[in-house]
Formats: structure tokens, C-alpha cells, sequence
């Protein structure tokens, strides 16, 4: 990666430790705006933590980095998604008793009545964004295969449709900065090809996305830039062909006696 | 036994004043634990800070009633925030514990020695409301109305307390088919999930808390007033878990339950007692069990009873949901 574009997201140094564990400790890892940046490494390697500290769930961190040329560092995460800095979870996160549309409604960042004041008072000026947002809303839908589901409550999707929603409600928010943790967790092959798709057209929607994922063929196949990290510091970063091919990476993954078997499976 | 005697005594404590004060009370609990999940096990600690502002004002400032529901309020605010700043951010079991605790605290406070020259002691306060009763256009006499009679004084409190249910149902209404409310909903089911949307999950559970709050300060004015008298026993904390079985009879997390529930609650514990009091007035063997046992004692047993058959055939209570079937049953 040239280091001559500023980066949308740049970790000067973020360093998270559990009593006298350091979980992470990073320095200089950068997403270039536009790209799509993935986070690999093996379990216990700081990844989910290191995303947790960066999108103000875990507010135990040390260090600073910035979004935009602006310090974000330890900003709670309404802040963050006030600036365009939009995460999910590992396990999909419906908002159980709200119907699908209404998820979608809840994410949009610019609905002025969910202030109570204006929700008493302005209500027309309310209304007509909720039917605005509905409009972008139904389009999400329909971009996921969801439409037929709009008004179900959302606690009736499978964990599949419910991965679906949660990318759907992220979109919603317009983020300029999508972070997703392990998207593809826990899904069939073909609903993993269609969340590539989905995650494809958000940057090309002008998104840029970072996200942690285990599945090596996504990441080959989807990202510009790879960081690995393995207990808690940044491994290797580059093209996913010059991490993938790094010995270091393949010590991290398999172990240190890298048996020929091994070492094939890696490449497939 | 004059079963109807026992059920117009029913009929009549269920549209009475306290049934008015307590559907207030389980509002401000329903916008809490019904819309945004906020487990308060202390609204009775907001009801006595409500009464004693309202009575405190009148008698210890002389101040007009109306400023005397403005510092009600206001300290119905102020304990919201009080217990909200330090427990709302942390897990739900810690406002529980923290709500539950200050209304004993308040309770027990409000009766000591120390603080007599302020709240009057153990001994409360008796007819401050005067101006508000030199209001009532209905005179004194008794009034009856489809076979129900009650005194004038009863019907205008009872008046008032139901056009402020009237009122703050119109203004839940509103707020809980808005975006606002929307959020609250959100937060019941998945707080996490709402806060990565960009949602001040804490400053929107402080509102409802403190909205919640206002709600069973006025209920507790419309209590106090009615019986023209506040003492600190008064508010002890089954009150609190009287609102919540008022809201869980009616259905948690519907607009009307409340209403229902605290109409419903006052019916069947006025019930109960009616049908007690014709039992021993009747002599023989029920009248010697009857009047064998505390009748306060049992009518809440009763109470019980009626619970939890309800709840046996209607979980979600009256209004709410006839039964939801397990999140998810569908994919096993």
C-alpha cells in the first residue's frame, strides 16, 4: 500500500491489557480510504479487542488514533457514529421485538425525532424523514432479499437472515467507516458469497470497510490490504499475497514445525 | 352475602382516586421496565418524593399548591438523576438494588427524629390540601352514578387523578410511536446493538427513568391527597410491587395495560376485602374463618391468587400478546 494516500483510519498506537496481560499492543496500522481492509490472525490474537477498543465499546484502551486526521481515541460510539464509524458483531444482533423495517429505521443517523422534544412537537417534520428513511430502507431490503420480511419481527430470522439484517442496519447508518467483526461467522458458503457481494457494493457506494474474518479465501478474495496480528501485535501487513505467503504468518497459524500437509491446505 | 354489594364496592375502588393514582405509577413503571427494560424496584421512593413535595410546600412554605407539584416534580427529577448517573451505565440488577435501597433510605429518612422539623416525623402531615378541595365544584354530599355512589370530594380528586392519566396517556402515546420511542424499545431487546447504532443508550435510559419518576411523583400526589393525609409508612415498598403487578396484569410494554392493570389491581383487592367483610358480617363457618385471620392480610393473598391465575393464562397480560411463542422455535 502506498503510503502517499492519508489514511481514513490511522491506529498510531493502541495498547489494551487484562491485568497484567496485553491483550493488544499495536502501533501504525492504517486503512486507506476506499479500501477494503482485513484483520487476520489466530484466536486469542487481540483482533476482536483490538475492535472493540477502536469502536468505543471497550473504553479500557491506551493510545491514540484518529479517523479523518481527527483523534477519535476512546470516543464512545454514538460519537464515533456521528462521524461515520459503524461496527457489527460476531453473532447477529436483530433487535428482537422490532420488525425488520424498524431496525432499518432505527439505524438511519439523521432522524430528529428521537429527540423527545421533537418527537412531542415537530411531528410532520418527523414523519416525513421516517418516509424518506423508509424509502432507503425498503431499497436495503430488496438489495438483501429481505423485502418479503419487512414487517416480521426481527427475533423470527434465522442466524443467516439475521447476519443479513445486521449489514443491512450498518448501510443504514451511511457509514463512511464500516467495521465488520467476523461477518462471515457462522454462515453457509452461499449466503457468505452474498454478503461479499453486499460488503463489494458498500465500498463501492463509497464506503471503506475493515473487517476481521478467518475464512483465508474471503480475505484473497475480497481485500486490497491484510493486517496480521498474532498475540497482540501487528505480524505482517501488505497485499493478501505477500501476508499470505510470509513464513511469520504461517508459524502464527500452524505452528512452528509447518508440516508439508499443512502447509498444502494453506494453499489451496 | 350480597355478592352485588361486593362488586360495586369493587366497581368503585377501580375507578376510585387511588385506582387513578396507581394507573400513574405503573405508567411511569411501564415507560421504565415495559418500553426501555429499566428494572425500578423503588417507584414508591418517586411517589413519596411527589407527596411530601406537594404537602412539605403547602405547610412548611406556605406555598400555593401549584408550586408545591412544581417541587414534587422537580425532586422527582432530581432523584432520577441521583440514581441514574451512577447505576445506568452498569448492568440492569445494579439500579435495581440502588432503586429498591433509596426508597427505604427516603422512607426511613422522612420518619426520624432528625428530620422532624422538616417532614412532621412518624406523624406525617393531615388536610393540606385545602385550596385543593375548596376547588371542588361537586360539593361534599354523595353522588351516585349508574348505582355507584361516592362522595362528592372522592369524585373531584378522582376527576383530577384520571385527567392526568388521560393526559400522560396522550403524551406516552406520542413518544412511544416516535423515533424516541423506538429507541426505547430497542434498548429492552438489545442495548449493545443500539448503542453500536450510534444511540446514547444512557442518556435515553435516564429519560425514561426520570420521565418514569415524574409519573409515580404525581401519582403519589394524587394519593396523598385524596386521603388528606401523608406519613412516611405510608410508602412502604410493596407499593412499588403493587405497580408492578398493576402492569404486569395489564401487559407490560402496551399503551393501555397500566390503566388496565391499576383498574383491575383496585377491583380485585377491593373485592376481596368486600368478600371478606360479608363473610364474618354472615357469621357461621366461613364468618369464624373469616374472621379468624387479618382481613388485610388475606385480602392480598387473594390478590396473589387472582395474580397468578392470570398470569398462568395470560403471561403477557390483558393486553399484551397472547402468547409468544420462544424467539427462534421456528428454526429447531
Amino acid at each position: 500500500m502506498p503510503d502517499t494516500v492519508t489514511p481514513l483510519l490511522h491506529v498510531h498506537t493502541a495498547r489494551r491489557e487484562f491485568g497484567g496481560l496485553v491483550a493488544v499492543d499495536v502501533r501504525d496500522i492504517t486503512v486507506a480510504p476506499k479500501s477494503i481492509t482485513s484483520l487476520i490472525g489466530p484466536n486469542g490474537a487481540g483482533k476482536s479487542t483490538l475492535f472493540n477498543v477502536i469502536s468505543g465499546f471497550d473504553r479500557g484502551g491506551k493510545g491514540d488514533w484518529a479517523f479523518d486526521g481527527e483523534d477519535i481515541s476512546n470516543w464512545s460510539p454514538h460519537e464515533l457514529a456521528a462521524r461515520g464509524v459503524i461496527r457489527t458483531f460476531q453473532a447477529a444482533r436483530p433487535i428482537a421485538t422490532l420488525s425488520l423495517m424498524e431496525n432499518l429505521l432505527l439505524s438511519a443517523q439523521d432522524q430528529a425525532g428521537e429527540h423527545w422534544m421533537r418527537a412531542m412537537f415537530s411531528r410532520p417534520a418527523w414523519r416525513r424523514r421516517e418516509a424518506e428513511n423508509a424509502d432507503r430502507a425498503r431499497e436495503l431490503l430488496a438489495r438483501l432479499k429481505l423485502s418479503e420480511l419487512a414487517d416480521a419481527p426481527a427475533g423470527e430470522l434465522s442466524g443467516g437472515q439475521g447476519k443479513l439484517l445486521d449489514l443491512g442496519r450498518a448501510l443504514m447508518c451511511r457509514p463512511r467507516l464500516l467495521m465488520l467483526d467476523e461477518p462471515m461467522a457462522g454462515v453457509n458458503p452461499r449466503l457468505a458469497e452474498s454478503l461479499i457481494e453486499h460488503i463489494l457494493w458498500t465500498r463501492s457506494e463509497g464506503a471503506t470497510v475493515l473487517f476481521v474474518e478467518h475464512n483465508m479465501d474471503v480475505v484473497a478474495e475480497i481485500s486490497d490490504h491484510v493486517v496480521c496480528m498474532a498475540a497482540g501485535k501487528v505480524l505482517v501487513s501488505g497485499t493478501p499475497h505477500e501476508v499470505m505467503r510470509a513464513p511469520e504468518v504461517m508459524e502464527a497459524y500452524l505452528g512452528t514445525d509447518t508440516e508439508p500437509d499443512a502447509a498444502a491446505i494453506w494453499h489451496d | 352475602m350480597d355478592i352485588l354489594a361486593v362488586f360495586g364496592d369493587a366497581l368503585r375502588s377501580s375507578v376510585g382516586p387511588q385506582a387513578a393514582a396507581f394507573a400513574l405509577v405503573a405508567m411511569g413503571l411501564n415507560l421504565q421496565f415495559g418500553y426501555a427494560g429499566l428494572l425500578n424496584f423503588g417507584q414508591v421512593g418517586f411517589m413519596l418524593i411527589g407527596g411530601y413535595g406537594l404537602a412539605l410546600s403547602v405547610t412548611r412554605f406556605g406555598q400555593p399548591l401549584w408550586v408545591g407539584v412544581v417541587v414534587g416534580l422537580a425532586g422527582a427529577i432530581a432523584l432520577g438523576l441521583l440514581l441514574g448517573i451512577p447505576t445506568l451505565r452498569l448492568r440492569g440488577d445494579y439500579l435495581a438494588i440502588a432503586t429498591l435501597g433509596a426508597a427505604e433510605i427516603l422512607r426511613l429518612s422522612f420518619r426520624s427524629a432528625g428530620a422532624e422539623p422538616l417532614t412532621y416525623g412518624v406523624l406525617g402531615v393531615q388536610q393540606y390540601a385545602r385550596g385543593f378541595y375548596a376547588a371542588n365544584p361537586f360539593g361534599s354530599g354523595e353522588l351516585s352514578l349508574f348505582g355507584l355512589s361516592m362522595t362528592g370530594t372522592q369524585v373531584w380528586i378522582a376527576l383530577v387523578g384520571w385527567l392526568l392519566v388521560g393526559l400522560f396517556f396522550a403524551v406516552t402515546f406520542v413518544l412511544i410511536r416516535s423515533p424516541w420511542g423506538r429507541i426505547l424499545r430497542a434498548i429492552r431487546d438489545d442495548e449493545e446493538a443500539t448503542r453500536a447504532l450510534g444511540k446514547n443508550v444512557f442518556s435515553y435510559k435516564m429519560q425514561a427513568l426520570v420521565f418514569g419518576g415524574c409519573l409515580a411523583a404525581l401519582g403519589g400526589m394524587v394519593l396523598t391527597v385524596s386521603s388528606q393525609s401523608i406519613t412516611p409508612d405510608a410508602f412502604s415498598s410493596e407499593l412499588s410491587f403493587f405497580a408492578f403487578a398493576a402492569l404486569l396484569l395489564g401487559g407490560r410494554g402496551t399503551l393501555g395495560g397500566p390503566i388496565l392493570g391499576a383498574m383491575l389491581f383496585w377491583f380485585l383487592a377491593s373485592g376481596a376485602d368486600s368478600l371478606l367483610r360479608q363473610a364474618m358480617s354472615a357469621g357461621g363457618l366461613g364468618g369464624t374463618f373469616a374472621g379468624g385471620l387479618n382481613s388485610g392480610a388475606v385480602r392480598f393473598i387473594l390478590v396473589g391468587l387472582a395474580l397468578v391465575l392470570f398470569m398462568l393464562f395470560r403471561a403477557n397480560g390483558i393486553l399484551g400478546a397472547k402468547q409468544r411463542k420462544p424467539v427462534g422455535s421456528d428454526h429447531a
